[in-house]
């Protein structure tokens, strides 16, 4: 019986190499370890806690916790009582004597425009009030807005502790005071046009890197090595080559002045005041991307061509398959593992372009990266920027896990 | 490539044009490269081929603006360019150390939740940058460490070890288990067959590993554009140029990315070596 099996020291053979097993589990999660908390830390932690940003409300809501509080009891349907009014009264008095006003008038304006000169105002002519008075009146006499209840039910919502809203946003919905989801007014619309131009775009550049890329990918895999080897510089150095310097080369080229418009217009092709718009649009983002993410479709697909024997081509064909026919049932059908490792990373990495739409792109080809980088640098609209980055990072996970499944991580090649 | 006699006529017509669509994604691929390099040597201020250059006169061309890229005080490229190479230097060796020795683990047949730790230390490549960037930069922010050379350093490293791992482990998935068995048989301790038997045998993956990390924090812009904060003592070549293209198209540029893409040659050449070497290893080991 195997179970009485006992190695040179009697310990039973089978525990001894569980104790072995176990131990060199140990030894290879101790390996992996450093680097993985270390990325579990510096990286995914703070992933998440940048994420938590676009629904996190809670400086606001501590900064006006009591009349945040008086305002559960408020059903919004007619003006605020005076214990509403009283309390924000004094909590704003704190918060200008603390300076923090600012910060409160920034965050109300994206619940509701005009908040900002409103909140100011409001700011200069507090030492004026009467305390024994009415307040709403007086705020009121000091800025008008004030007798809008919008304003009131904004300032409401406005400090709740955590909030969804900026995912509607996102999507050009907002919900109304009522409670209601509604889509923007058509002229604010611009986050699904950005979307849809982002995915669209990565479809796209997906599909014109595999139209590009199978021919010579092929013709790569079938060349003797010596020659092959030549003109897989003509795919390295591009993809050695820095991002900012094969960006630049498109600006060269695409200008109204440009390289292309150039001999465009020395060849007698196009008028001198007939330039081409080839950049500052979609079709520079179009063209700069193809060529930039080209090696990242090559190198996976000449990965498989490579294994594939010539001698079943030569089979079909021996057996009467006219060469199309032997392409689509025999080669064609090998390469899908290539297809899809390349096309799935193209896709992945065009969907979060940045660089290349922001230079080349101009207003008309920016991608929706632009986008939350622009929120995130310029309007310093943070909750948006990382609802839009949070809504991005799960359609990257999808594909990301889509590569998982159909590819295996493991059998990810670079160059 | 040549064709046999009896090649029908429409099949001789498939394979030319075929070859012609070669000829031109090979040209689109690497002909942008190469415009940039004459136009560094411009004479002119101008980003275009003037009549000069086109005729190949000697006084349209120029070194003007590798002068310009050297000495010239507006653009602090030598500042951009110590810092560039001293941020690479220390993530490559960061990401090598960490990526090499996580990869060994990754490689293992014991290794638990491989494809979940694997996902998750692949995940810096495929997340993309501007996300990566915004919250790198939130996180060192809290630390202190934003707009700081250790700040820049730890999140070049965060960048560049999915490389790192992915060389290193497509390395060890060709390495022949029996090797190192031996070693054990004849009686050499594990540190000393690690040492002596596999780090050679793996070198050239670690060394390519190495040159992608390095690569990815001397281009990386993203990431730095979050990070450095707009301090010009913490500036680098990418982001020298990020800032120059967004205003003008100087011939300055021109210059600097003429030297990248020669630089880029010297690590393709490298990398070549670097295969050719790891090929002719393998094929011993395999005797």
């Amino acid at each position: 019986m195997s179970a009485e099996i006992r190695t040179s020291d009697g310990e039973l053979l089978s525990v001894k190499l569980r104790k072995v097993e176990r131990r060199r589990r140990m030894t290879a999660f101790l390996l992996a370890a450093p680097l993985l908390f270390f990325i579990v830390f510096a990286y995914v932690i703070p992933i998440f806690q940048m994420l938590g940003r676009s629904v996190d409300n809670v400086q606001m809501n501590e900064f006006l916790s009591e009349t945040h509080e008086v305002m559960q009891t408020w059903d919004g349907t007619e003006m605020p009582g005076e214990d509403v009014t009283s309390t924000f009264f004094y909590e704003l008095k704190g918060l200008v004597e603390e300076k923090n006003h600012g910060k409160i008038a920034t965050r109300l304006n994206y619940e509701k425009g005009g908040f900002t000169s409103l909140i100011k105002k409001t700011a200069r002519k507090l030492k004026d009030f009467d305390e024994n008075g009415n307040f709403l009146d007086q705020f009121i006499d000091v800025h008008k807005k004030w007798g809008d209840i919008e304003y009131w039910l904004a300032l409401k919502r406005g400090t709740d502790a955590y909030h969804f809203r900026k995912y509607l946003t996102t999507f050009d919905y907002e919900q109304k005071f009522d409670g209601s989801i509604e889509r923007i007014p058509e002229k604010k619309r611009i986050n699904v046009t950005l979307w849809l131009r982002t995915i669209f775009v990565a479809a796209g550049v997906t599909f014109c890197c595999f139209l590009l890329a199978y021919p010579i990918s092929h013709l790569l895999s079938v060349l003797p090595t010596r020659y092959s080897n030549l003109l897989m510089i003509c795919v390295l150095l591009p993809f050695w080559t820095s991002l900012l310097v094969r960006t630049s080369s498109w600006m060269v080229l695409l200008q109204k002045q440009g390289v292309l418009n150039d001999t465009l217009v020395s060849l007698g092709i196009v008028a001198d005041e007939g330039r081409l718009e080839l950049m500052y649009n979609m079709t520079g983002t179009f063209i700069a991307m193809t060529q930039i993410l080209l090696p990242f479709m090559v190198l996976p697909l000449y990965s498989v061509m490579k294994t594939i024997p010539p001698s079943l081509m030569r089979a079909a064909t021996s057996m009467g398959a006219t060469p199309f026919l032997a392409f689509r049932k025999i080669y064609f059908p090998l390469t899908y593992a290539g297809i899809s490792a390349g096309s799935i990373l193209v896709f992945v990495l065009s969907i979060g372009y940045y660089i290349t739409p922001a230079l080349v792109g101009g207003a008309k080809g920016t991608l929706i990266s632009n986008r939350i980088a622009y929120h995130m640098q310029q309007s310093l609209d943070w909750s948006l920027a990382t609802a839009m980055a949070a809504v991005l990072l799960v359609a990257v996970l999808i594909v990301y896990w889509l590569y998982n499944k159909i590819v295996g991580i493991d059998n990810m090649r670079l160059g | 490539m040549a064709l046999p006699k009896y090649t029908e006529t429409r099949y001789r017509i498939w394979h030319y044009s075929y070859i012609i669509i070669c000829t031109a994604v090979f040209f689109f691929l690497i002909a942008p490269l190469f415009v940039i390099i004459p136009l560094s040597f411009n004479a002119e201020q101008y980003i275009h081929f003037s009549d000069g250059m086109l005729a190949l006169q000697p006084e349209a061309f120029s070194l003007r603006w590798y002068e310009d890229m050297v000495y010239g005080t507006k653009n602090p490229w030598g500042i951009a360019a110590r810092n560039s190479i001293y941020y690479a230097f220390f993530a490559t060796i960061g990401a090598t150390v960490l990526g090499t020795v996580a990869a060994l683990g990754l490689s293992s047949r014991y290794m638990p939740y491989k494809q979940l730790i694997m996902s998750i230390l692949i995940s810096p490549m495929i997340i993309p940058l501007i996300i990566s960037g915004s919250a790198i930069f939130f996180s060192l922010a809290k630390l202190g460490l934003a707009a700081t050379f250790p700040g820049i350093v730890i999140a070049h490293i965060i960048l560049g070890t999915p490389f790192v791992v992915i060389t290193v482990t497509a390395t060890l998935s060709g390495f022949d288990d029996s090797i190192t068995r031996a070693a054990s048989s004849l009686g050499s301790t594990p540190t000393n067959t690690f040492f002596k038997i596999t780090l050679p045998l793996i070198t050239p993956g670690i060394i390519s590993g190495a040159l992608f990390a390095f690569v990815t924090s001397f281009d990386e812009i993203v990431v730095i554009l979050f990070v450095a904060g707009g301090d010009r003592n913490l500036t680098t070549i990418p982001l020298q140029m990020w800032t120059g293209l967004r205003e003008q198209l100087s011939p300055t540029i021109m210059a600097v990315a003429t030297c990248l893409i020669v630089l880029s040659t010297l690590i393709l050449i490298v990398t070549e070596l670097l295969r050719r070497r790891s090929e002719r290893i393998r094929g011993i080991s395999a005797q």
